[in-house]
């Protein structure tokens, strides 16, 4: 029974700890933006109560044009490196999981080096090279950097994955009459669709909330992602940023976020831990 | 390392071997060459954009460059590190860093490790505590960022309001122990998750069975959970560790959307950014890019060596 109540308790402390910023962030949005600039503190907005309006000024007015391409940018970038991370990944898995080949294990320890390469120091070398051959404020600009970045995640969990399919049943089914292709579609690609799909999730993660190259790697809003656009958001006063404003953008680049976790927190915890512990 | 790509170096060996193997080595040789070029893309990509701009970064620190005067780029030695070795500004920031990494991963190690605990041992919402934990790992740092920075803000937050030791007035971002503070918890917060997922995982590889003979032989909670459940899951622990280790370390987000390195609370990452970007000192700017790469390189070195990280096992060999 001790034990019990010590669980609820701990329940409700990891659930308030997780949700607690996110609703002050959704309360704050929803705070008047003018009481805002004027200064309203505390959790709820109380009498500074503006519903909705600081998100129809975010996705209607001018002046935050810059925003609505962000979500467009971020979204494009994230899904293209996203798909082609995962193309990558899904080959060189393949290859580490079942093929024996000189040079595997190297492989593996440049995945682990790249995991843990301090970004910033590319961002020097990488805004000259990127200027000298037009790749600078580009989308291609940013889908490369966030490519190299997320294939060592995608490579280990879908290593991970692709040791434990049954391969064999690829043969049986050719036994049984199924052409190579009949095999490989009806019988290998369903085993292994649920892990692209979690490597996908890590790597559109990844993409979607990288911030040191999307602020280093463009200058206007030809490419610049969400997260880049939310620290150039400037309100009536350009020294006091519009913290309600703010807060109603931000709430909207973490709705993708929510439904992922949503749909698919299963497949996103085997994946996370996959890589890190045998099991 | 970009020769593991291209072709297959080490096979000529196999060709001298007797008539009757060669349909074997044959098979062995394509398997090989498929193998490598399988994984030439992407080793071809990860490479691209980490080797090789490093070693230009490398090339260019040994100059003097700056983008508001392109033409003028002279040869000067290793008067950039020079420069910045014996500025106190760098080793500062370096301090910072390492304050940074240390105290976020100590408290994180321990929250994460009691949610775990908790996560391992509930049978009911466990669809809900998975997503609600992923909520934070999800969020765009940024987003965090500012969250708790109008968290912290006398004028539109609640912290104050909340902490009865606390004046309503008192500015958070004014001076460096209170800013580093407001940074640290919105670090904390997005990164814990992540780690209670990789000691939940090591949690459940603890036999049950030697719990429950610890527990038959009269060993205390406290005398299970140092004795059996930590020293059985030391692997878990090290690899979460490490892996948050390395990241806090290379603490950036926050801190440029908190006090944009403001009173003190700059990390070795945002001094490379603002030599590149803000000042366009490119050739500073790689120098200290090559030190940051250097200094990582340690730190990992340090920990692997600390506490003897088995790294096939990072690697899930």
């Amino acid at each position: 029974m001790k034990q019990k109540i010590g669980l609820v308790a701990g329940v409700t402390l990891i659930l308030a700890w997780c949700l607690l910023p996110v609703v002050w962030i959704v309360s704050l949005s929803m705070k008047d933006a003018a009481a805002v600039t004027n200064g309203s503190p505390g959790f709820w907005p109380g009498d500074a109560f503006a519903g909705f309006d600081n998100y129809v000024t975010v996705l209607t007015e001018d002046s935050y044009s810059q925003f609505r391409r962000a979500i467009v940018n971020s979204i494009g970038i994230s899904l293209i490196a996203t798909t082609l991370s995962v193309i990558l990944a899904t080959l060189a898995a393949y290859a580490i999981a079942r093929l024996e080949f000189k040079g595997k294990k190297l492989v593996l320890t440049t995945a682990l080096a790249i995991a843990m390469f301090p970004v910033v120091s590319l961002v020097s070398p990488l805004f000259d090279m990127w200027r000298a051959i037009g790749l600078y404020d580009t989308w291609a600009g940013l889908i490369i950097p966030y490519m190299s970045f997320t294939l060592p995640l995608a490579i280990w969990t879908l290593s991970a994955f692709f040791r434990e399919i049954p391969w064999e049943m690829e043969q049986a089914a050719q036994v049984d009459g199924a052409t190579s292709w009949q095999a490989f579609r009806r019988v290998i690609v369903p085993l292994a669709a649920p892990g692209v799909f979690t490597a996908a999730i890590l790597t559109f993660f990844f993409a979607w909330n990288d911030f040191v190259f999307g602020i280093t790697l463009t200058s206007t809003e030809t490419a610049r992602p969400i997260p880049a656009s939310l620290s150039f958001f400037v309100g009536a006063d350009p020294f006091n940023r519009p913290a309600s404003l703010l807060s109603a953008a931000a709430v909207i680049a973490t709705i993708p976020i929510v439904l992922i976790v949503l749909l698919f927190q299963r497949k996103i915890v085997s994946g996370l831990t996959s890589g890190a512990v045998k099991g | 390392m970009s020769a593991v790509a291209t072709a297959p170096g080490g096979t000529s060996a196999k060709k001298q071997q007797k008539n009757g193997r060669n349909e074997l080595s044959d098979r062995l040789k394509a398997e090989n060459s498929l193998g490598q070029r399988l994984v030439a893309p992407a080793v071809a990509i990860m490479l691209l954009v980490t080797a090789f701009p490093i070693l230009r970064a490398l090339y260019l620190s040994f100059y003097n460059y700056s983008l508001t005067s392109p033409d003028d780029r002279e040869f000067i030695g290793i008067s950039n590190y020079v420069t910045a070795l014996s500025d106190g500004l760098f080793w500062r920031d370096i301090a910072m860093t390492v304050l940074y990494m240390v105290v976020t991963v100590a408290i994180e190690l321990v929250i994460g490790f009691a949610f775990a605990l908790v996560m391992h041992r509930i049978v009911f919402a466990r669809g809900v505590i998975r997503t609600s934990i992923l909520i934070p790992y999800g969020i765009i740092t940024v987003v965090s960022g500012f969250a708790w920075q109008f968290a912290f803000t006398s004028s539109n937050g609640f912290v104050n309001g909340w902490l009865p030791f606390i004046d309503d007035g008192f500015n958070w971002f004014g001076d460096t122990t209170p800013a580093v503070i407001a940074i640290m918890v919105s670090e904390i917060w997005k990164t814990t998750p992540f780690m209670s997922l990789l000691l939940l995982a090591g949690l459940a590889q603890v036999s049950e069975d030697m719990i429950e003979a610890a527990k038959v032989d009269g060993a205390g909670w406290w005398q299970r959970l140092f004795r059996v459940v930590l020293p059985n899951m030391q692997a878990a622990i090290m690899v979460a560790v490490l892996f948050r280790a390395l990241d806090a370390y290379r603490i950036f987000d926050n801190i440029f959307v908190m006090t944009s390195g403001a009173v003190g609370t700059e990390s070795i990452s945002f001094l490379v950014y603002r030599q590149t970007i803000e000042q366009f000192q490119l050739g500073m700017g790689s120098a200290l890019s090559v030190l940051l790469f250097l200094s990582v390189l340690l730190v990992a070195f340090i920990i692997v060596k600390l506490f003897r990280v088995d790294l096939a096992r990072a690697r899930g060999e």
